[in-house]
């Protein structure tokens, strides 16, 4: 190992980078109702304390009906989009594909308000139907930069040998193409699910002050009293969204395998 | 004779089937984003009564954002924080990125990557609240710091706004940097920096004559990815900030839903798009050049 300074400044660099996920189940097990050192003792207090608030029970159930749905509609509306820009060229590709794409690189808050004050004037009550609608949105471009990736490394000859044989479009995507991007599909759900269910800003203007995950802890970190009850509950979500990209992770890679690419490494 | 009809047709019907493929995710984007944004930019040259847009013609919007003390100072916040987010950022992402491509062997990097991105997809509101409880007053770097005898008074980070804002956001979009500038360190010819060493340079100028330059393209991408969404942040400067420093997205939010002044806020929100497109443009113009530079 050369470079022991650059050495030192990557794992530095780590630390920093995981500084809060560390402090945090440090601080969810701690016997004290202030996050301050030195560490007071082992407690599974605020943990019980979680467990019984039943308004986070409804905001989880709500957060996971909008995940649910807008990973979905997102998949879905991926698929689409990633199998038309691999496949196809048609006219306008670039403006469309770009205008598909762009919610990723446009702050998220004129997404959100430029929604709001068309729903506000156009007379649609604000709910939970219209978060899932922003977060679609939002999810969308993720979904297609994973899918495009799967859809890109297939064999284009796997499916002329399809059409060959006999089979219509129709079968031969549903036959040949959906089971050697599934691993795709899988991996753009899971990631759209863990935005959905972590995002804050549409969750909160488009939303009609019902109860949403995020929104909730938005508001409880306010109150130092339920500091740590929080924490508890920001441990149980971390070891979630580890699990859950660790799943994609590993689904993302066997689809690579899958189709013969090479791995380049990361999500983005 | 037929071949350039059948051609054409083919061509035709490709691009239909593309079409109708895609239009079911175009479609979505149109109503829900393309219309909405139009809504705004038409808004923001609209005069707002009580509440409501009136159709009346005006720039007084423009007008108001530009010259009033309030919005001025909020703007020049937002984009201070947000440069020097993005400048602490990539300075402190381009070693790792670098230490990443050229000192992990190949079959680790994989790994390197995963745990620099895992964070980002921890949930963002419970990391910037950390952020607050980490740096708040007695919180968590003055107790450790005080039980070490290394400080004598709370340091208090927090109630320095802009620095801590910095701080957080620096680190919610570390793995944003450290990505594009991996991505271009990777495509460096590793030939080159060996050409370099045996013409007589040392490592630090070959470092700054090859790889640097070679790597620009993807700096000027972490730069444009961390700037971006930092100008629009809204949750950073509510919860460390307590409100205290409000930035644009606080001023575009505070103008349409408490003053309910729809046609300043989209005024204000048609800003921060053209702040954001004249930076991006800048930053690709500038990126053409190193491109060009290198033939």
């Amino acid at each position: 190992m050369k470079a022991p300074s650059l050495r030192i400044y990557a794992i530095a660099y780590l630390i920093f980078l995981y500084a809060p996920i560390i402090l945090l189940p440090m601080f969810a097990f701690n016997d004290s109702k202030v996050v301050q050192f030195p560490l007071k003792g082992f407690t599974l207090e605020w943990f019980q304390q979680m467990s019984n608030d039943a308004q986070l029970g409804i905001a989880v159930k709500n957060s996971l009906i909008i995940a649910l749905s807008s990973s979905t509609l997102a998949t879905t509306l991926g698929i689409f989009a990633a199998r038309a820009s691999t496949r196809f060229s048609f006219p306008a590709k670039g403006s469309i594909m770009g205008l598909i794409m762009l919610p990723m690189v446009l702050p998220e808050i004129i997404v959100a308000m430029s929604l709001l004050i068309v729903l506000l004037s156009i007379g649609v009550k604000l709910s939970l139907f219209t978060i899932i609608l922003g977060h679609v949105l939002i999810c969308t471009p993720f979904a297609v930069a994973i899918l495009s990736s799967a859809f890109q490394s297939l064999d284009k000859s796997l499916e002329e040998a399809a059409y060959d044989l006999g089979e219509t479009p129709l079968s031969t995507f549903r036959l040949i193409i959906l089971p050697l991007v599934l691993p795709g599909i899988i991996s753009a759900f899971l990631i759209c699910f863990t935005i959905s269910i972590d995002e804050f800003i549409i969750a909160n203007f488009l939303g009609s002050g019902e109860a949403v995950l995020s929104v909730y802890i938005f508001g409880q970190f306010r109150f130092p009293a339920k500091v740590p009850s929080m924490l508890a509950l920001g441990t149980i979500l971390v070891l979630l969204s580890i699990c859950l990209l660790t799943i994609a992770e590993y689904f993302r890679r066997r689809g690579i395998a899958k189709t013969g690419g090479k791995d380049t490494g990361g999500f983005l | 004779m037929n071949q350039n009809g059948i051609l054409a047709r083919i061509r035709r019907s490709e691009g239909a089937s593309g079409l109708t493929i895609v239009s079911p995710t175009a479609v979505y984007a149109i109503l829900l984003l393309a219309a909405p944004l139009a809504t705004v930019l038409l808004f923001s040259v609209l005069t707002s009564e009580n509440g409501h847009i009136v159709w009346a013609f005006s720039l007084e919007n423009y007008q108001t954002v530009f010259s009033h003390p309030v919005y001025r100072a909020i703007m020049a916040r937002s984009l201070t924080v947000s440069t020097l987010v993005t400048l602490a950022t990539v300075v402190l992402a381009y070693p790792l990125a670098y230490y990443i491509s050229f000192h992990v062997s190949a079959s680790r990097k994989s790994l390197w990557l995963f745990l620099v991105t895992l964070p980002f997809w921890t949930s963002y509101i419970i990391r910037v609240s950390l952020w607050r409880v980490i740096l708040g007053y007695n919180g968590v770097i003055d107790s450790a710091l005080m039980d070490m005898g290394l400080i004598g008074e709370p340091l208090n980070i927090l109630s320095n706004g802009v620095t801590s804002i910095v701080i957080t956001l620096a680190h919610a979009y570390a793995p944003f940097a450290i990505l594009p500038i991996f991505v271009s360190l990777e495509k460096v010819d590793r030939a080159l920096l060996e050409a370099g060493q045996d013409l007589g340079e040392s490592k630090l100028r070959t470092f700054w004559r090859v790889t640097l330059p070679l790597s620009m393209p993807g700096v000027i991408a972490a730069v444009l990815i961390v700037f971006i969404p930092t100008v629009g942040d809204y949750v950073t400067p509510e919860l460390i900030g307590g409100g205290k420093v409000p930035m644009i997205a606080n001023m575009i939010e505070s103008q349409l839903l408490k003053q309910r002044d729809q046609a300043l806020g989209s005024a204000l929100s048609v800003t921060v798009m053209a702040i954001v497109a004249v930076v991006s443009i800048l930053f690709l113009l500038l990126n053409r050049r190193f491109i060009g530079g290198q033939k």
